[in-house]
């Protein structure tokens, strides 16, 4: 099998200061050959990508394309040797101010023998050529900004095409994509497997690992956990794989809750998802676990008002829930800590202390004027409770590590009571210690109010949570207490398997 | 930490050096008088500045001041000179106007999407024309022919010319003019609001970070709307002020309101290293810029030099807040 791999990675490694991200990567990929690569977060696929595309320096290890030593300086010498890269966030594919054929040649405007001048005919005569190579069926003079995100896609790619590669890498691309908009693209990829193009495809996305994989591999923690390519492809054993199975002996003691405070019935999120009814109760801490991109953050909108569901109905306390807005839900008792701090948590400007009393400045003022003291002691309990290192309440939030970072994000939405306390990846880019400290203060604080936290990784699952929800395709597939839980069922469910015959 | 220091107080230091200069090379620099004169001069520029830190604090910007007190000043002005109202309706009118283009400012870039710059730049062109269609691109003053041949014989009242002219008692009689109390008065009102408040609070989380501030159940467009009004009703005062100084609307004054607005807010980011738009950064800022000027005036400088000064303090000020601190956004 290895003899005719165009593409050779072997023994590839990379470090960022102490970290090391990557630790001895060997891969194949064979022409005609769609080779899937599945890894949570941070288990460095992203870094692959970039080393092979040329972005990254790699540390040690060795590339071969096509029996010939690959060592690429820049993209665009990654490029010119026939491995080209499409990027998750389709936007950096294309220029969006410019009309379909001038993005499909636009990599001949520039570099060597590039003309001068800018010669329309020429241009629409080669990218027209482009567009039936790849039976594109698009208008040339359309302008992309007016294109969907689909067909904006098909444009990246067949501008990857126009350089006829050896080797494609496609980096979660239907990450933003309707089914029916994948669809197309599934064609698309058929196709240049049938030309004999080597394809290396990122994703989580079962549905597509199913209609597309010839091969899988799985990463986990900058190392190949799992190869498969027998047929029939095990599913569930590249998921094991990618997730791990490290299961610690500190298992949490489930319980069970007997009064309800959170009800859904019938919450559709997406099109065509079955709905989704749940119950959670009070004292009870409660894990969503799926993979990346089914729609367990729309959930997690969902009960905080950000987002609208297709259909359903909620009711906090037997009284109806339909919040509009952050606000309402905040009113209602409802709290979230939302996904990515950076980007949705931190206010960067504001030290500890205001970070913590952000979404409760109306009950820690009076008259509007700000009660100082309230705020610091409220702050000053929480740095307490959570065990957050820091100098004092006063520290900026870029002076503190990850862990303590998320542990304010935390302590925010705990300094004061809720009724049902959300957090979405709540250990996302936090330590081991700091992922404990939180975990046992979500449970030590569980009385009285629903905690329902959604993870990916299902270690995180069964080390907080009383009971575990599966998603799959933005629904809920499985539920199982966290006592004597059969993973296997568990896996099958995460894997999207026998519950869903995926397209 | 000479480096903290020299962030800190940097920009203090600078301003006592510069009064110490002035006060050994130009005569009668240090007088109650001289003082008097500075913070008249930057009355308005203040005022102006002032209003443009709160859009700031929520990200935005707005270019619109300067143009919306110069459409106050001609309206106040027609109020009284042509429809020959009193003193209140004329203050009225200005401040409704400031509110007006607040709102339209706020629904262009909250709802329309048009990016803050463009928005308000847009305004300002928008309302430097607006200001002379009444009077067909006439200065107002009381005598002057209308478009229609009929004379406006209505004039400014005394109490409108009072709040640019009249000085109160203090110490010394006649020391302190009114729009200096006017500053004054708005320098502390929006610095409380600023800092201390929760809505002040609430407009430095969605200048940071909007999606946490939104997370955070703050209804960010309507903070943002606000800001822009708060900035429309303060370019609208500094417009009352300079119609009672001038006592007639002169369509060619106000030219350099934006600058030395916008200068004085920009400054206020490198004082006490705050680092971010801030009341009180905003008021020394202004007064930087009134001393450098009266200095400048008094060592007989010439007047064409005075726009270079400012913009090269403008430039170092800036590099202070956005390299030494490291602090600034990205």
């Amino acid at each position: 099998m290895g003899a005719d791999a165009v593409f050779h990675v072997e023994g590839l490694r990379k470090s960022f200061g102490q970290n090391e991200v990557l630790g001895g990567i060997s891969l194949e990929l064979h022409s005609g050959e769609v080779t899937v690569l599945m890894g949570a977060n941070g288990a460095g696929k992203s870094t692959l990508v970039k080393i092979v595309s040329g972005v990254y320096a790699r540390g040690a290890g060795t590339m071969r394309l096509a029996g010939e030593a690959f060592d690429p300086q820049t993209p665009a010498e990654a490029i010119r040797a026939g491995v080209v890269t499409v990027h998750q966030n389709i936007n950096d594919g294309v220029v969006a101010d410019l009309d379909v054929a001038t993005n499909l040649t636009l990599d001949r405007l520039s570099g060597k023998g590039a003309s001068m001048l800018f010669r329309p005919a020429n241009v629409r005569a080669e990218a027209r050529a482009v567009a039936d190579r790849m039976g594109l069926t698009i208008d040339l003079k359309a302008r992309v900004s007016d294109l969907s995100l689909a067909d904006r896609q098909m444009v990246a790619i067949a501008r990857a095409m126009a350089h006829q590669p050896k080797v494609l890498i496609l980096d979660e691309p239907t990450s933003s994509l309707s089914s029916a908009e994948a669809d197309r693209l599934f064609s698309l990829i058929d196709r240049l497997r049938g030309h004999g193009v080597a394809i290396l495809y990122i994703s989580h996305r079962m549905s597509d690992i199913r209609r597309l994989a010839d091969r899988i591999v799985s990463m986990r923690d900058g190392l190949i956990s799992g190869a498969f390519d027998k047929k029939p492809l095990d599913y569930e054993g590249a998921v094991n794989a990618m997730l791990g199975r490290k299961i610690h002996l500190d298992r949490v003691v489930a319980r069970s809750s007997a009064r309800a405070v959170f009800m859904a019935e019938g919450l559709q999120l997406a099109h065509g998802a079955k709905p989704i009814s749940m119950t959670l109760g009070a004292g009870e801490v409660v894990a969503i676990t799926g993979l990346v991109g089914v729609g367990k953050t729309a959930l997690a909108e969902t009960l905080f008002g950000v987002r609208k569901p297709l259909a359903g109905t909620m009711h906090m306390d037997g009284k109806p829930y339909a919040p509009g807005s952050a606000r309402e839900a905040i009113a209602a008792g409802v709290f979230l800590v939302a996904k990515d701090r950076a980007e949705s948590g931190i206010v960067g400007g504001f030290n500890i202390e205001r970070n913590i009393s952000l979404p409760f400045l109306k009950r820690m003022s009076s008259l509007s004027v700000m009660k100082k003291r309230a705020e610091r002691v409220a702050a000053r309990r929480q740095i307490d409770e959570l065990g957050i290192v820091c100098r004092s309440e006063k520290d900026e939030l870029s002076a503190l590590s990850g862990g303590n970072q998320q542990k304010v994000m935390v302590a925010r939405w705990m300094s004061q009571a809720s009724r049902l306390f959300i957090l979405d990846e709540p250990f996302q880019g936090v330590d081991i210690s700091a992922r404990r400290d939180i975990a046992a203060k979500l449970r030590a604080s569980a009385d009285g109010r629903a905690t329902l936290i959604f993870v990916t990784e299902i270690d995180e699952a069964l080390e907080t949570a009383d009971r575990i929800l599966v998603m799959s395709e933005h629904t809920i597939v499985g539920e199982h207490r966290n006592a004597d839980i059969d993973l296997d069922r568990l896996l099958a469910e995460v894997a999207g398997g026998p519950f869903h015959s995926a397209a | 930490m000479m480096r903290d220091y020299a962030i800190r107080y940097g920009f203090i230091v600078l301003l006592v050096g510069l009064i110490a200069y002035f006060a050994v090379a130009a005569d009668g620099f240090v007088s109650p008088q001289s003082a008097v004169f500075i913070f008249q001069s930057v009355a308005i520029t203040g005022v102006l500045a002032l209003g443009v830190t709160a859009t700031l604090v929520v990200g935005g910007f707005d270019l619109s001041i300067g143009s919306v007190a110069t459409s106050a000043m001609m309206a106040a002005s027609y109020a009284m000179v042509v429809l020959e109202q009193n003193a209140i309706v004329a203050v009225i009118a200005c401040l409704v106007i400031g509110v007006i283009v607040g709102l339209i400012n706020g629904w262009l870039i909250v709802y329309m999407r048009v990016p803050d710059l463009l928005a308000t730049l847009g305004m300002m062109f928008l309302l430097l024309g607006l200001q002379r269609i009444p009077t067909e691109g006439r200065s107002i003053a009381t005598g002057m022919t209308m478009p229609d041949g009929s004379v406006a014989n209505g004039k400014f009242s005394e109490a409108f010319l009072a709040l640019g002219r009249h000085r109160i008692d203090f110490f010394i009689p006649s020391l302190i003019p009114v729009s200096v109390v006017v500053l004054v008065v708005l320098a502390v009102l929006i610095w409380f609001f600023l800092e201390y408040t929760r809505f002040g609070r609430m407009m430095y989380a969605v200048g940071s970070n909007e999606r946490a501030a939104e997370l955070a159940g703050a209804p960010v467009k309507a903070y943002k709307i606000w800001a822009y009004v708060i900035s429309g009703v303060f370019a609208s005062i500094g417009g009352i002020l300079l119609a009672a100084r001038l006592g007639r609307g002169d369509i060619a004054s106000g030219n350099n309101l934006l600058l030395d607005a916008v200068a004085a807010a920009l400054i206020g980011y490198a004082v006490l290293g705050a680092a971010k738009p801030n009341a009180f950064g905003t008021a020394v800022g202004a007064v930087f810029v009134g001393v450098l000027l009266q200095g400048l005036t008094m060592m007989n400088a010439p007047y064409y030099t005075q726009d270079f000064v400012k913009g090269a303090v403008l430039v170092v000020a800036l590099v202070f807040t956005f390299a030494l601190s490291g602090r600034g956004k990205r």
